[in-house]
């Protein structure tokens, strides 16, 4: 246990120097239009909108808003190129395509790097190791699965859908536009996909990769715009399947808007994983994977480990090296490789975080943040976390989607459970202990799609994730994330 | 002098139990002339909320059962039913089958159990994965129950269509409350003393009697239900039960226009539509 004898001065005089990522190899254009059958054209309404660095506030692009006119192009665009060509083209050529932009995303990865950060707010280390390699990774898996279908329905002829419409969020762009393409296209479906709107320059980039790699135009659309652009997709009758990731509030005003229509949806949704840590784990690596499980990404991660639940005999322990540890994670610029925590993705999402803070506080929380300095422009937010918190506080039943922890304790495994699975949500969770049939009983028992035993945060193409209960209908990854995309014939 | 038979009374199955609704409401079934077959329990929301409760209580031990367990419940099932063929070919009969039509439904609705029992054990194994993933981990998929799932079995069959819905659902170690046939309600019921013959636990399988129309949004909508399959219904019900079933983001399964009499209305695509995939992530290490 850390004493103040042996305990490590982390405020002492040493300072990490300025590491920061190089961008002279980057470009990014003025103005981005929307790229519809094979080409970036302007919007029809002629409105653009800016794009951010939210860790300087500086405007880094315009990028075309596009309307349900352009919706309508681009879903046209995909039926022509779903009928005319995709579909007709041998699944095997089809995996070629997929292959070229997996290895076009490899050759360009650190541009693509430096972009994400500099458009989402994230640490250069993060968007470097995870996303763009992970991104590249799974149009890899995924071209290798279009001439091989029918191996992974047994009993199933399975065809592709037609066309598919793809909505994903901020937090991980590059990585989640990869989720919705490759499987989608491997299946043999043709695409208009929606990148967020304070994140959307990876996706215009990666429709310069899709051009490069030589698809046929329309094969891949990309549409950028917020809210209603999203509602003009979902609504089209032209769409085929809606994939969407996002909020459980627009997952269900978009299952409802689906209703009574022949459109396939699968939703990702949100998340308030429990991460438990049990007496007889490994407290070190513990405090790692808690680290990484709310602080990765500043929290803005749908299966974050937002709740904390420690067996009550270690519970000091655990809070006093976890908050050592906190001492140490370097929050500012997102483009030094130093950085731990980048900046929060937009105002209004470190709006939502602070209300949050202010709200744990009034419920009677004990908030605790580390102490490190923050710059003055951009948007910032310490390692959070709160203590004294119970099941019913908002703090531990809602999504913050920010690097904001809520710790609670326990003393048997049955309350651990309850605890845990007490939740609309059912996403992920994590589970920390030496003992290897504890840990099956309680990956067994966590409602979740995704469970980590002594890890977390980890992903990985061949892996299916998605969620149980409110989190989500559907997976994405590994064989199971084919079904999404694919009419499997059987009684629908 | 000619012996009176004894009539029965057609009751609902909540948790194990025969009760009647709690409603005390009825409505008459009659045969093709008008003659009153028997008094059917008009089943009420809060007969329905009673079964979910019983549901869901009985739900983790039924996950927990050992496959093969669930496996010989099953078709223990279809041992019971056999016995009691000549009933239910009767009751097919009252109901306006012919005496052909009759025997060929409850022998299907037999052999479908029979197929659902062996699958229980082996549908795990079919769509469960090992995945390769580039980091140091044994990471693998499998399948668990969604849950509670509510089922509103088809109308135009009186058992071989709640047998088809309810033998894949419980199979896949979920429990269940069904709205049997309201055209045709009479075999559900006595499905259900079946049921309460063949050890199946008391709340696995509960079935309601009543109106469709009062009580399906009830069940697209209560939120301690996580599945929902439906069988047929226009375009009006299927847009209700999607946009209720919203509220939980409940799985939507629709089941319409199925001719569960023909050999590939069985596959274990059925069982595998109220599962969720589970993937777990264990480090591989000294």
């Amino acid at each position: 246990m850390a004493t103040p004898d042996n305990k490590l001065a982390f405020d002492g005089g040493w300072e990490y120097a300025p590491a920061p990522e190089s961008t002279d190899h980057v470009t990014i254009r003025k103005r981005y239009g929307l790229f519809i059958n094979g080409e970036f054209v302007a919007p029809e309404k002629g409105r653009y909108f800016d794009t951010l660095n939210p860790a300087t506030e500086e405007k880094l692009s315009r990028v075309a808003e596009a309307s349900a006119a352009d919706v309508d192009k681009a879903v046209k665009a995909a039926r022509d190129a779903y009928r005319n060509v995709w579909s007709r083209m041998k699944p095997a050529e089809r995996g070629k395509y997929i292959y070229r932009i997996a290895r076009i995303i490899q050759e360009r990865a650190r541009e693509f790097a430096a972009i994400e950060s500099l458009d989402g707010g994230k640490p250069i280390r993060e968007s470097r190791d995870v996303d763009i390699p992970l991104a590249a990774a799974h149009f890899f898996y995924y071209a290798g699965w279009a001439d091989k279908l029918e191996y992974a329905f047994p009993g199933r002829k399975p065809r592709p859908l037609g066309v598919a419409g793809q909505i994903i969020p901020w937090n991980f762009p590059m990585l989640m536009a990869a989720w919705k393409l490759a499987p989608a296209l491997a299946c043999g479906n043709t695409v208009v996909l929606k990148p967020a709107e304070t994140t959307p320059l990876t996706a215009l980039k990666l429709a310069e990769v899709i051009r490069d790699a030589g698809l046929p135009p329309g094969v891949v659309n990309i549409v950028t715009g917020a809210g209603p652009t999203g509602a003009a997709l979902v609504e089209h009758p032209g769409v085929d399947k809606i994939a969407f990731t996002g909020s459980t509030n627009v997952g269900k005003i978009i299952q409802r808007a689906l209703a009574g229509t022949s459109k396939k949806y699968t939703l990702e949704l949100g998340g308030k994983a429990a991460n438990i840590v049990f007496a007889d784990a490994a407290i070190d690596q513990a405090v790692e994977g808690i680290v990484n499980g709310i602080f990765f990404n500043q929290g803005h991660v749908c299966c974050a480990g937002s709740r904390l639940f420690v067996q009550e005999s270690v519970a000091d322990e655990v809070i006093s090296k976890l908050k050592d540890r906190m001492e140490t994670l370097i929050v500012g610029d997102p483009m030094d490789k130093n950085t731990d925590i980048g900046a929060i993705n937009s105002k209004m999402q470190l709006e939502k975080i602070e209300s949050y803070l202010k709200i744990g506080q009034q419920e009677g929380g004990e908030m605790y943040q580390s102490a490190c300095r923050v710059p003055k422009q951009g948007y910032w937010c310490r390692p959070t976390l709160f203590t004294g918190v119970s099941q019913s506080n908002r703090v531990v039943q809602e999504e913050i989607f920010g690097p904001v922890l809520a710790i609670q304790t326990f003393r048997r495994f049955d309350e651990a459970i309850t605890k845990a699975n007490n939740t609309p949500y059912g996403l992920s969770g994590g589970v920390w202990t030496d003992k290897g049939s504890k840990i099956f009983k309680m990956t067994q028992s966590l409602r979740a799609g995704v469970v980590w035993a002594n890890t977390f945060n980890k992903f990985d193409p061949a892996s299916p994730f998605g969620g149980y209960k409110e989190s989500g209908v559907g997976r994405e990854g590994g064989l199971h994330g084919l079904d999404a995309y694919l009419d499997l014939g059987a009684h629908r | 002098m000619t012996r009176i038979p004894v009539a029965k009374t057609y009751k609902i199955y909540i948790g194990g139990k025969f009760p009647r609704t709690e409603s005390g409401r009825y409505f008459p079934l009659e045969d093709g002339k008008g003659n009153v077959i028997a008094n059917m329990c008009r089943g009420s929301r809060k007969d329905f909320r009673n079964a979910v409760v019983a549901a869901r209580n009985a739900q983790p031990g039924w996950a927990k059962a050992s496959a093969y367990l669930r496996g010989q419940i099953l078709y223990r099932i279809a041992e019971m039913l056999e016995g009691r063929r000549d009933q239910f070919i009767g009751e097919l009969r009252l109901q306006g089958a012919t005496q052909r039509a009759a025997e060929k439904e409850v022998d299907l609705a037999i052999d479908r159990l029979i197929y659902f029992a062996g699958w229980a054990d082996k549908y795990q194994q079919v769509f469960s994965a090992v995945n390769p993933v580039s980091s140091a981990h044994f990471n693998f998929s499998v399948l668990e129950p969604t849950g509670v799932v509510s089922i509103l079995a088809p109308d135009d069959t009186s058992l071989l269509g709640l047998v088809s819905n309810v033998a894949p659902a419980i199979a896949g170690g979920n429990t269940c409350i069904v709205l049997a046939s309201e055209s045709k309600p009479l075999c559900a019921v006595s499905f259900a003393e079946v049921l309460h013959a063949s050890d199946v636990p008391g709340g696995v399988v509960n079935i309601l009697t009543g109106f469709r129309s009062e009580l399906v949004e009830q069940f697209a909508s209560h939120m301690d239900v996580n599945a929902i399959v439906y069988c047929d219904g226009g375009k009006k019900v299927a847009t209700s039960v999607q946009q209720l079933a919203a509220e939980n983001v409940k799985r939507v399964v629709k089941r319409t226009r199925v001719d569960w009499t023909r050999d590939d209305a069985q596959d274990p695509y059925l069982i595998r539509d109220t599962q969720e995939v589970k993937t777990t992530w264990h480090p591989i290490g000294t």
